[in-house]
């Protein structure tokens, strides 16, 4: 335990320094929530659009940061030979993993109170209708993406793809499950496209806890497919995840 | 008991045999030099011992464990140079080693170890603002820190200059003072010579001589003999250099001629090692 506080206070040091992984990871949801905001108003469906926009950008958020934030970053340190490092040292993998894991947790919460704060503050959104539903949306989503994000940074092999390749798989993937506001009219192989991907099903949890206060476990079909590609992810990291830049088993 | 065992050790990659059973020890308290040309098996051995790669046969114990399988008792004991490896660019010298320092049960002094390695007057810089060699006392400082007994060191001082090589030379006789062990590698001879009790010269995959650098270069009893004659370089290499330098003034005396720029110098543990290395090439001693 005392070496997991360690850690994730060192993950969170780490983190912040770096401007690019801090702008790009924590205040671009942000920044496009802002941006939508002022764009579009009124309602949607009868509901008040920024509520709207809220719900869909804690699911880019939870997307780009637990998923893509953590995959670059496992990326970035296994090829440039810091994974391979700590492995040397006392620190159990398992305690360095649960520790990288909590802090892109950590920076996803903050992501998620600033969000929410802005907002109810500034756009006249309605505070979260079920706070504690909500609040477990969240981790269900956090953990499941973290899980996702290992197995992408099991299955990309260089640091120079790791940014692209993470943002062909989350921008189009938030734009088909309403991330950016509503995706009702798309062509039906999109439609199933978005059906089969995570991102669309979190989102609906998310707006089921905050705009009409349901738990998730009124909605146990949307709860399966984020568990289970979250298990997916989790599988394919056990089997692939490396801490060496090349194969020198 | 040896610290370092190493029996029969053998390693391939797909087809190629990088180790081909390769045996050494090591003794507590002792500094020893791995050396051989690019290629040769120096580093895969290296992290064999580390317990970063598996190997294919033999038999490797280091402080008593079994790399391949041990945990944080061992991880506790051992510091590590890696050849090649780079740390969180935006941290300061001091926040990197905090960090490393915090994952041992009883660490060194923070400041006593950056001193140690000669950063003092960049604690608070960030890594990525140093100098590769700068980096690259850092890197043997993060080893430095956990207060090991044994120490793995690849290649640790390449990109030093000069100054930077003896001050390094210094840091590793007072751990060897301290007790430590130490495994070296290194392409720069005067090191080995310097720093290493014994060394072990690598090619291809096989320990082709183990000794003591003095043992090494008087097993060669080679000296060499240069002057210039007629404006052009001449070197004699001779088993007998009483004899040959008797000739050689005898005759320049009874010319009235001179050996101009006479030199004599004994072999040093770099003609020893680019003979053996040219020999297990399969190509004549230069
Ligand atoms: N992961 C790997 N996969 C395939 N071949 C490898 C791998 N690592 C090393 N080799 C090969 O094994 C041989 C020994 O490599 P090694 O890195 O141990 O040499 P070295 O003595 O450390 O060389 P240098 O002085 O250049 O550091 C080389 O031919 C190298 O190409
Ligand atoms: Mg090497």
């Amino acid at each position: 335990m005392r070496l997991f506080l360690h850690q994730l206070r060192a993950e969170q040091l780490i983190f912040w320094r770096s401007r690019e992984a801090a702008v790009f990871v924590f205040v671009f949801p942000i920044l496009l929530f802002l941006l939508l905001s002022a764009i579009y108003s009124g309602e949607d469906d009868g509901e008040p659009v920024v509520n709207v926009l809220l719900a869909g950008l804690l699911g880019y958020g939870v997307a780009n940061t637990t998923f893509g934030g953590l995959a670059i970053l496992l990326v970035l340190r296994r090829e440039n030979g810091i994974l391979k490092r700590l492995r040397s040292t006392p620190l159990p993998p398992l305690t360095y993993l649960a520790a990288a894991v909590a802090s892109i947790v950590a920076v996803f919460a903050l992501q998620t109170g600033v969000l929410v704060a802005l907002a109810v503050l500034v756009f006249d959104a309605d505070a979260p209708a079920h706070a504690s539903a909500l609040l477990l949306v969240l981790l269900l989503g956090a953990a499941s993406f973290a899980a996702l994000g290992f197995a992408a940074a099991s299955l990309i092999r260089t640091g120079e793809g790791v940014s692209p390749a993470v943002n062909v798989v989350v921008l189009p993937m938030a734009f088909l499950s309403g991330g950016f506001g509503p995706a009702r009219d798309l062509p039906a192989i999109l439609a199933g496209v978005a059906e089969a991907l995570p991102l669309k099903h979190f989102v609906v949890l998310v707006k089921a806890a905050a705009l009409a206060g349901e738990p998730p476990w009124t909605h146990p079909a949307a709860v399966l497919v984020v568990a289970l590609w979250g298990g997916a992810g989790a599988l394919v990291a056990a089997r692939r995840f490396r801490w060496q830049p090349r194969d020198e088993g | 008991m040896s610290a370092v065992a190493v029996e029969g050790l053998r390693k391939s990659y797909g087809a190629l045999e990088a180790l081909r059973g390769v045996d050494f020890t090591i003794a507590p308290g002792e500094v020893f030099g791995l050396l051989g040309p690019n290629g040769a098996g120096k580093t895969t051995t290296v992290e064999i011992l580390e317990g970063y790669r598996r190997r294919d046969g033999g038999r490797v114990e280091v402080l008593g464990f079994d790399p391949e399988r041990a945990g944080r008792a061992f991880r506790e004991r051992i510091g590590v140079v890696l050849q090649s490896s780079q740390l969180w660019p935006y941290l300061t010298v001091r926040e990197t080693l905090r960090i490393f320092a915090g994952y041992y049960a009883r660490p060194r002094d923070l400041g006593e170890v950056i001193d140690l390695v000669g950063l003092g007057d960049k604690r608070d810089a960030r890594v990525k603002t140093l100098s590769g060699g700068q980096k690259r006392r850092l890197d043997l400082a993060v080893a430095l820190v956990g207060d090991p007994d044994l120490l793995f060191l690849d290649e640790p001082t390449t990109g030093f200059d000069p100054a930077a090589r003896r001050a390094a030379w210094d840091v590793l006789r007072g751990l060897r003072s301290l007790g430590k062990t130490i495994l070296l590698t290194t392409h720069y001879l005067d090191e080995a010579h310097n720093l290493a009790d014994r060394v072990g010269v690598l090619v291809r995959g096989r320990i082709v001589r183990l000794g003591r650098p003095a043992e090494l270069v008087a097993a060669s009893a080679t000296v060499e003999i240069r002057y210039r004659a007629d404006g052009r370089d001449v070197a004699v290499r001779t088993d007998d250099p009483t004899r040959t330098l008797h000739e050689l003034t005898g005759r320049a005396l009874a010319e009235g001629t001179q050996l101009e720029e006479l030199e004599v110098r004994r072999a040093t543990l770099e003609d020893v090692y680019l003979q053996l290395v040219g020999e297990e090439d399969g190509e004549p001693a230069p």
